[in-house]
């Protein structure tokens, strides 16, 4: 016998892939340090983002790969987002080559954000180490962007040296503005720098904090958060108002790749926004 | 749907008649190992063979796939995705190796749809094959309760000698057989009593190897967390990887963009990873979050024992013992679990 007989495909031939990004045009640029770059950006077809604060996308760099960066911008601040880029491997290093008018792809948003508005009232207290300040910065523009829905802001920023200092325009504008109380230390000293020295956990001691009202949202390297809760936590803020962001080598963003996991977490759907409590057991988090 | 039974000869012209609209899968030989393989003839089926050093995994999320083609030139062409159209039927699948890929078939539809797995498993019909006795020492299903699941298959074949038991489990299934054979016949009493009497061997063949009910590993892993006993075990990792490549449930992967030479045409390519890796977990500021072997080893044995069970509801581990038989230095998940089981 010799029937000839075939499965009956299914579906369309094509489909849209997960992996499959959107483009967008490089609008202005600034080279903050030899290694950090910063980037606006607005899409070919004109949409938005549509981002919360402190959420991340997967960024081509066309003909080298992707990597996950952190959208440094707020919604508020749309159609254009923006991302700062420390050069490190190829596809950061390579997007450091790129101008305005060249093209980028973008996935994303991923990541659960911070809800910013379920904390409507709140004081706010930011403490940035070096690279942090990018994903800090999201939810500080938001929250100065809807400065009557929010209390008293505290923002803290620390960097090794007066040179690796990020958004000093930002720094200059915040330092400047009378509702918001920013403080700037860096590790070590450089000619001319008449600023705090010191790590960013001696600021602390400069600021009033509310412990009952703050949220904390801390971001920095490892060392730096485990040094930063616990002096928000002698400040008396609970565990369940002290915000970090994890950074994790995330290659899909989609809760599949498993770079980005922390135990049974993947940082890509149930983070990168995480509060100290949750952190805390996690145990491999930070 | 009512069993059927067809006698081996029957099966064997059944199967060449699937080969002339499919791509057919199923065990074959590979020196005195077993492998599945793309068949070209009936004869080169080895229905009898224990287990395979891959399971059938590589049919339905391979080592390495495009999830993306684009080209560069004056702009960005970004291609839309093709998806597999191949029929294929999978033959002779072991209840590990269902129970496997069944797990896949839930994480690659978990928050988002992946169309490329969607689209293959679609077109791949599953025909499995039951176990009357253990493949070898290493193997653990009867604990890991995959050997008697049925999720996942279309149609599942006892081997009764000299015909096999077909059970239908899906329309697709039947389809699919009734398309390719008129000599299926329903089963009947003696049938029915020989695949019971399959069933009853089965139960004296298979012993457990845990001393507890699988419903505890979480617990029992949740335990073990702080124990030295991880670095102990991680003493003897190289951490090379082939526990995390045999294994049938993996789903990990690595992605990369390929340029070809024309400097144009770019594949997004997606390649099978292992968490074993140094590398895995290092982030660009170089942090390396699993920095040792031993938080790696017992990040696996926790994926496979836990995370994957409360993110699924279904075992990250299916017990084949792949994973046990292929490591160099002799590492075993089940004397693992076995261990940390005696140590509380």
């Amino acid at each position: 016998m010799s029937t000839t007989f075939t499965t009956q495909t299914t579906g369309a031939a094509v489909a849209e892939s997960p992996f499959a990004p959107r483009l967008a045009r490089i609008v202005a640029t600034e080279q903050f340090t030899p290694k950090e770059k910063w980037f606006r950006l607005v899409f070919n077809d004109g949409q938005p983002l549509g981002h919360p604060p402190m959420a991340f996308v997967q960024v081509t760099v066309f003909g080298i790969g992707e990597a996950p960066i952190s959208v440094c911008s707020s919604p508020t601040r749309e159609p254009a987002f923006e991302l700062c880029v420390r050069a490190v491997g190829s596809v950061t290093n390579a997007m450091h080559k790129l101008g305005v008018g060249e093209t980028l792809g973008i996935r994303g948003p991923f990541g659960n954000g911070f809800k910013a508005d379920a904390h409507r009232g709140r004081d706010f207290l930011f403490v940035a180490g070096g690279l942090g300040l990018a994903p800090a910065r999201s939810l500080i523009q938001y929250v100065l962007d809807r400065r009557r829905d929010f209390g008293r802001t505290t923002i803290l920023v620390g960097a090794r040296t007066p040179g690796d200092l990020l958004f000093q325009n930002d720094l200059k504008e915040w330092q400047s503005r009378p509702d918001v109380d920013t403080h700037v230390t860096v590790d070590r000293p450089a000619e001319g720098w008449t600023g705090n020295v010191g790590v960013i956990t001696t600021l602390f001691k400069k600021v009033k904090i509310n412990p009952s009202a703050t949220m904390a949202v801390i971001i920095g390297p490892p060392i730096m958060f485990k040094f930063a809760v616990l002096e928000a936590l002698a400040a008396g803020i609970p565990e369940t108002r002290c915000i970090c962001s994890l950074e994790r080598r995330m290659k899909c963003g989609l809760g599949w790749c498993g770079h980005c996991q922390i135990r049974g977490v993947y940082v890509c759907k149930e983070g990168p926004v995480f509060t100290y409590e949750q952190v805390k057991r996690l145990r491999e988090g930070i | 749907m009512l069993p059927r039974v067809l006698d081996k000869r029957s099966f064997r012209s059944c199967v060449q008649a699937l080969l002339a609209g499919h791509s057919v899968v199923g065990p074959m030989a590979k020196g005195d190992k077993f492998v599945f393989d793309e068949i070209a003839s009936p004869d080169e089926l080895r229905m009898d063979y224990p287990i395979s050093l891959l399971g059938p995994r590589k049919y339905f999320f391979p080592q390495s796939e495009a999830v993306l083609r684009y080209k560069m030139g004056d702009g960005i062409a970004i291609e839309p995705t093709a998806l597999p159209t191949q029929p294929r039927v999978v033959l002779g699948v072991h209840p590990c190796d269902m129970a496997a890929v069944y797990l896949l078939d839930a994480v690659f539809a978990k928050d988002q749809v992946d169309p490329v797995y969607k689209a293959r498993r679609a077109n791949a019909v599953a025909v499995g094959l039951d176990c009357k006795k253990p493949c070898d020492d290493y193997q653990f299903c009867l604990d890991m309760g995959s050997l008697s699941r049925r999720e996942g298959y279309d149609l599942f074949l006892t081997d009764l000698g000299d015909r096999y038991f077909v059970e239908i489990v899906t329309e697709r299934g039947k389809a699919l057989l009734d398309g390719a054979t008129r000599d299926a016949r329903p089963a009947a009493s003696d049938d029915f009593a020989a695949r019971q009497e399959i069933e009853e061997q089965k139960a004296r063949n298979f012993r457990h190897k845990l001393p507890f009910d699988v419903k505890y590993l979480p617990e029992i892993l949740d335990e073990s967390y702080d124990s030295l006993i991880w670095e102990a075990i991680a003493r003897r990792c190289f951490a090379c990887g082939s526990c995390n490549i045999t294994c049938p449930t993996c789903y990990c992967f690595d992605v990369q963009d390929e340029i070809a030479l024309d400097l144009k045409t770019v594949t997004r390519t997606r390649r099978w990873d292992s968490c074993q890796l140094h590398e895995f977990a290092k982030v660009a500021t170089g942090e390396n979050f699993r920095e040792r072997r031993s938080d790696r080893l017992r990040h696996r044995m926790f994926r496979k024992g836990k995370y994957i069970l409360e993110d699924y509801g279904r075992m990250g581990c299916v017990g084949c013992g792949r994973c046990d038989r292929v490591c160099v230095a002799k590492i075993s998940g089940v004397e693992t679990y076995n261990q940390i089981a005696g140590n509380r």
